[in-house]
């Protein structure tokens, strides 16, 4: 029954491929291509950075002894996770800019990309990680051994020097690994800009399909479009593994083995050099 | 372990004032010190002076409040009730008609930074070199210039032996090594006062010596300490006053000789005999 349905589904269907859409659209991006890619990875880059500064504020509102930051902090999380995302672009680009409350007027700062709803997008996808990240960072920060914040303590750090100094530069190595997801997630989750028309890379090949020569080639067309964003997440996820690896410093025991000591095997030969692992963590 | 040589008090500049002119010169003055956790009543009552260049050791089973009382000397806990002065200014706290106002957390801070303190767990930075978790407090918190921290610290780690290990994370090091770079890292903050919370119950049997070695020359060149310990060979040996502690009062205090000879309080007998 559902074999024969199929079957006349694909029967039914005088679809003409067009692979050299597909084609040129990786190999010969044109300059609306381009642009998209680079705008996806512009946004992504911006919102996620203004994500990990919320979000490292964010943890320490909800860690925070005073009362007002803490039910600050809980409320923009609670806030940003419990609503669509989606939701919030909308009320921030529309619903800010017809309520006069902010009209996100286009401004050049750098020179490019300034229209406004590129700067209400990289707010909106900004503040939604910021909360996501909030998270993140305050679980990196509680997996800190409590000794490390007494330790800076005894030694006459405040809070601030301590956790500057000593808790996050730990924390880090905890919130790499989750981060590099939130990125890849960030580079994709662009997508949804579509609801307020910044031309990132799903909007540029949905642009492409609704008109111009390539026009009702959706399947070509969003196939060339995943292979981009999976260009874009796979480079990412080798610089994440690039990262993970230099984070380990000074944990696993021992330096990362040097070229030559992977070539030969040998390390340090004084007997009384070698490291000893006892004790501690 | 710790090579002869120039005295660790010398190294850090800090060579406190001669025995004769500062015996009376009180350090720490506890007086009548209460804490709760929660409902937990675990100091009692607690008084205690320590003055220049006394080396006291409290001994005490565990849960006697020993650990909890000196973590409230430099106010890593709070206390309810008392009051614990170091070199004459209350420590955590302001008076405010009678009655204690947390102080202000710069304030704290301040106070913390005459006051060194060498865990049980050692707490070394984990991110950080040997050489860099010595030199972090003096050039972030005194503000010393890069080049001073390093001769300070390069010269701390000569002295706890460990200069060939300056470069070296935690991780590499034996518990033994990482407990003697604690005590060069709280050294190089030049502390009037020094506090051990049972230094050596996290080591191995045979690293335990090494770090004593190094307690011992810092209390015989004039460092006020309070250790607490099991290490009765140290106390004897170091201590100029035992405290013994008991459910979360101070039971009993003497010299060394008098705990060893003629230990007064059934409580303490019974302690001293299952760990001597």
């Amino acid at each position: 029954m559902l074999v024969a349905l199929v079957a006349a589904g694909c029967q039914s269907s005088n679809y003409v491929y067009r692979w050299d859409f597909f084609f040129d659209s990786i190999f010969r991006p044109d300059g609306l291509i381009i642009r998209g890619v680079a705008l996806t990875l512009f946004i992504s880059v911006i919102s996620q950075t203004i994500g990990v500064v919320f979000g490292v504020f964010g943890a320490l509102g909800k860690m925070a002894k005073a009362p007002p930051l803490r039910v600050m902090a809980g409320f923009y999380v609670w806030f940003f996770r419990g609503t669509p995302l989606l939701v919030q672009i909308a009320l921030i680009y529309f619903g800010l800019g017809v309520t006069g409350i902010y009209a996100w007027p286009e401004i050049t700062p750098l020179g490019a990309f300034g229209k406004g709803a590129v700067q209400a997008g990289i707010v909106a996808l900004g503040v939604n990680e910021g909360a996501y990240m909030s998270e993140i960072v305050r679980a990196g920060i509680l997996s800190i051994d409590a000794g490390q914040m007494e330790a800076a303590k005894s030694l006459g750090m405040t809070f601030g020097q301590s956790m500057r100094r000593i808790i996050l530069p730990q924390a880090a190595r905890v919130i790499v690994p989750p981060l590099g997801n939130e990125f890849n997630n960030m580079l994709k989750t662009t997508s949804l800009l579509v609801v307020i028309s910044v031309p990132e890379l799903y909007v540029t090949f949905s642009y492409k399909n609704a008109s111009g020569p390539m026009t009702f080639h959706p399947f070509e067309l969003f196939l060339a479009a995943a292979v981009w964003y999976l260009l874009l997440t796979t480079i990412w996820g080798l610089i994440q593994a690039r990262v993970e690896r230099r984070l380990g410093r000074g944990v696993g025991g021992d330096a990362a083995p040097s070229l030559r000591e992977r070539l030969f095997g040998m390390r340090s030969s004084k007997p009384d050099e070698l490291p000893m692992i006892s004790g501690g963590r | 372990m710790a090579d002869p040589g120039r005295p660790i008090l010398d190294v850090i500049g800090g060579a406190p004032a001669p025995a004769d002119t500062a015996t009376d010169d009180v350090v720490v003055e506890a007086t009548d010190v209460h804490k709760w956790f929660g409902r937990l009543h675990v100091l009692k009552g607690v008084s205690l002076t320590v003055k220049r260049r006394e080396v006291v050791v409290v001994i005490g089973a565990s849960g006697s409040g020993k650990t909890t009382f000196i973590r409230c000397v430099n106010h890593l806990e709070k206390i309810q009730q008392g009051r614990i002065k170091v070199n004459g200014h209350l420590i955590g706290y302001r008076e405010e008609n009678g009655r204690l106002v947390e102080d202000k957390e710069r304030n704290i801070a301040r106070q913390r930074q005459e006051i060194g303190m060498v865990f049980q767990r050692f707490n070394l930075f984990p991110h950080k070199t040997a050489l860099e978790n010595v030199i972090e407090a003096p050039i972030q918190v005194r503000g010393m210039d890069s080049g001073e921290a390093l001769a300070l610290g390069e010269a701390l780690l000569e002295r706890v032996g460990l200069s060939h290990k300056r470069d070296v994370y935690p991780a590499q090091l034996s518990g033994g090594q990482q407990q003697r770079v604690a005590i060069a890292r709280a050294l190089a903050m030049k502390p009037a006062l020094m506090l051990f919370d049972e230094p050596t119950s996290a080591l191995d049997p045979e690293m335990i010596g090494e770090v004593l070695e190094v307690m011992k020359e810092l209390a015989l060149e004039g460092m006020t300490m309070i250790v607490v310990t099991h290490e009765m060979g140290f106390a004897r040996e170091v201590a100029d006053r035992v405290v013994m502690m008991d459910d979360g009062l101070v039971i009993e205090e003497g010299t060394p000789e008098h705990f060893f000879l003629s230990p007064q309080h059934e409580r303490t007998k019974s302690f001293l005999s299952k760990i001597l």
